[in-house]
């Protein structure tokens, strides 16, 4: 049996490396799969939970995160597409439009 | 059936319709409009003075308009015997000055907004007369002011007229200034402003004092002043009467209906209406006498020299209402009331045919150009001629009734003024007696004066015109009989009428003295009449001679005092000076456009600071973003530990 801080120290493991990822990379393509490891991060910490406590209710949370990040992976990988074909770029220090 | 809730509405609804529908749908057709309401209001106003004579008295509210803590205001409505006369007096005078009307205004491009207008004007007088509060007193006290505004600027491309509704509408900000305060101070000593809580506990306040303004003061007489200021400027009483004779500008009608019948006379109103107030202080009592009879006296020498046909006839209204004020002011009121009633009739006539001269004349009014009219307008001539006989107080006509019993009053009441002002009364009796057949005499008699163009097209006013004088001239002839004194045989019955609101002013003297007073009066009268025929008929030169020997006190009165050269140097022009040098230059140009200015250009300023944040880029965003759920977490971490 594993202990559950295992879980949770696992979780937060990835869930650091995706903000690592995030905040340090240029390529946008690499800083939309870290965010996709964030999202998972939280996943093993709810289903962790979720088998501690013996309740189903962290299971269903996981099923919505998952189905709203093949949302989100679809909708993000098409901007990221559209971004390509105007600026030819993945960079995103050149994506600076919004500058006030 | 509250039935009597039409008086005010009907011509309420009249305005809506009109001003709504008017300029598209009814256009020449709005007279139908304005002047069927109005004489409905007629016939219930009728109604409801049968039923006063029969006993009936009303004092009921309507709905709650204001609520606020203590504060309650309701649109009620009160009928006594005081709101049933001045109902009659306003619904006559308007339904007939509306017909008359039809005939003026005849062709006339705003037709339908000046009888929109009218109909407004008789909606807001009649809320004023059957008000049960003082707060719907003074709405409809200035619902009338508005709409002497807007109808004395009528023709408001012309400068003199707009320039006069201004003028107007500003005096009487004066006295409305102190109206105002004094329903203040009402509400503030009674914490009500209904008419028969106020005037049930004003007794108990008889020897009250306050503080006012650092001045130690008896209560009654402040409130009973303050609420004089307002009928100083709405009746046009010295200092504050130099807007009615400007207010001529305006149509005929309106000068008959507004400036003559009604809306002037809300200042007597409410005084008679204040009675209680009034008669806990004597002070207030000889203020209002004094400022009566002196603006009586000295509107009535100005009256003596003026040549335009109307201002003549707006000076004998600020000198009748001044006889008005002399009345209430030695504690006869309803001889003050009487006068208005008597007053309403001849002087609405007097300005209708002005108005019909006017027409026939094609808009001249200066009297030295007319002339002989008595051939050409045998109506106007004898309907006018009736009038002023009525002014003049010839007996047995309405005015003779009502000054002779105000003379009577003053002379034997138990004012300390008394006879002071019966004195100046009784000159103000000579000169306007003078003053109107002066009138009478260069417009209708002698040879005409005027040029050949306006001789040819000299002709009678058609029936719309001639049918309300005719009417009028009946009211100028015999409204009167129902105040004839006891003295003659009469019975009095106004005064008997009108005891249980305004109480009984009673004469203190022997019959001998009455028939004397009287006798005086007849015969001041007449001999005004007199010298105006002898001055103006059999030695035509005689004016000029007079003139020419009096040359400085001719020039002063003609100049009406020089009172609007005093105010436009002690008031206007500092003002304007003030508004120029101080207002425009200091306050507007240093101070407020400094923070109008200042305010945007700091805004702008620290938004440029906080612009540089916004870099576009994603990382820096994150970065803030993830530094952010740091800080909070390590914040809600260390709070919990």
């Amino acid at each position: 049996m594993v202990p559950l801080n295992w879980y949770l120290i696992l979780s937060a493991a990835v869930f650091s490396i995706g903000v690592f990822g995030f905040l340090t990379r240029r390529n946008i393509i690499i800083m939309f799969m870290s965010l996709e490891l964030m999202l998972n991060a939280v996943n093993i910490s709810l289903v962790a939970f979720s088998h501690y406590l013996q309740d189903l209710r962290g299971h269903v949370l996981v099923f919505f995160i998952i189905t709203v990040a093949a949302a989100e992976a679809s909708i993000g990988l098409a901007i990221i597409i559209a971004l390509f074909k105007n600026k030819n770029t993945v960079h995103v220090d050149e994506m600076n439009e919004m500058k006030g | 059936m509250q039935y009597y809730l039409l008086i005010p509405f009907l011509p309420f609804a009249a305005f809506i319709i009109n001003i709504l529908f008017g300029r598209k749908i009814i256009k020449d057709n709005a007279h139908w409009v304005s002047t069927l309401a109005v004489a409905g209001s007629w016939i219930v106003s009728v109604m409801t003075l049968m039923d006063v004579l029969s006993g009936l008295s009303v004092n009921q509210n309507l709905y709650t308009w204001m609520l606020s803590g203590n504060f309650k205001v309701s649109v009620g409505f009160l009928i006594d015997q005081l709101t049933a006369v001045m109902l009659i007096v306003v619904t006559t005078c308007s339904t007939l000055i509306h017909i008359y009307s039809i005939g003026y205004m005849h062709g006339d491009k705003g037709y339908y907004r000046f009888f929109s207008y009218l109909s407004l004007f008789t909606f807001c007088m009649l809320m004023l007369v059957m008000a049960n509060n003082f707060l719907q007193l003074y709405f409809g006290w200035e619902g009338v002011g508005l709409c002497s505004y807007f109808l004395i600027g009528y023709y408001f491309d012309k400068k003199s007229a707009s320039d006069a509704g201004k003028k107007a509408f500003i005096v009487n900000r004066f006295g409305d200034f102190g109206f105002g305060i004094g329903i203040f101070m009402i509400f503030i000593t009674f914490g009500t402003t209904y008419y028969d809580e106020v005037f049930s506990q004003a007794a108990g306040h008889a020897l009250t004092r306050v503080n006012f303004l650092g001045f130690d003061v008896h209560l009654m007489t402040l409130i009973a002043l303050l609420l004089f200021c307002g009928s100083i400027g709405k009746s046009a009483q010295m200092p504050l009467h130099v807007w009615l004779p400007d207010a001529m500008e305006g149509p005929t009608p309106v000068s008959a209906l507004i400036h003559a019948a009604t809306m002037v006379t809300a200042g007597v109103f409410l005084v008679a209406r204040c009675n209680p107030i009034f008669s806990l202080s004597e002070t207030a009592l000889i203020v209002v006498a004094m400022t009566g009879a002196i603006t009586s006296l000295f509107a009535a020498t100005i009256g003596l020299v003026q040549n335009d046909l109307k201002r003549i006839i707006a000076y004998s209204t600020v000198s009748q209402l001044g006889y008005m004020f002399l009345a209430c002011g030695v504690g006869a009121y309803t001889a003050g009331v009487f006068h208005l009633y008597t007053h309403a009739f001849f002087k609405a006539l007097l300005f209708l045919c002005a108005g019909s001269v006017m027409h026939a004349m094609g808009g001249e009014l200066n009297i030295q150009k007319m002339g002989s009219l008595k051939k050409f307008m045998p109506i106007t001539y004898w309907t006018m001629l009736l009038a002023s006989l009525s002014i003049a107080g010839v007996p047995g006509l309405a005015g003779f009734f009502s000054k002779d019993e105000i003379l009577w009053l003053a002379y034997s009441g138990a004012s300390p003024v008394g006879k002071i002002v019966w004195a100046m009364g009784t000159l103000v009796a000579f000169l306007t007696a003078f003053y109107s057949f002066r009138l009478i005499f260069l417009t209708f008699h002698g040879r005409f004066r005027g040029t050949h163009e306006q001789e040819h097209h000299l002709h009678e006013s058609p029936k719309t015109m001639t049918v309300p004088l005719m009417i009028l001239c009946v009211g100028a002839v015999a409204s009167g009989w129902v105040g004839i004194p006891h003295l003659v045989g009469g019975g009095a019955h106004f005064t008997e009428f009108m005891k249980p609101v305004l109480g009984h002013a009673e004469g203190h003297g022997t019959h001998a003295e009455e028939w004397m007073v009287m006798a005086i009066s007849v015969a001041v009268g007449f001999s005004g009449i007199g010298l105006a025929y002898f001055m103006y008929v059999l030695r035509p030169e005689l004016p000029g001679i007079v003139t020419q020997r009096f040359l400085a006190v001719h020039k002063v009165l003609f100049n009406k005092y020089y009172i609007d050269e005093l105010y436009s140097f002690l008031i206007i022009r500092p003002t304007i000076w003030v508004a120029k040098n101080v207002l425009i230059g200091v306050t507007d140009a240093r101070v407020i456009e400094a923070i109008v200015n200042g305010v945007p250009s700091a805004i702008g300023g620290f938004s440029r600071q906080l612009r540089k944040m916004q870099t576009g880029l994603l990382h820096n965003y994150a970065t803030i973003t993830a530094m952010g759920i740091f800080i909070i977490a390590a914040v809600m971490l260390l709070r919990n530990w």
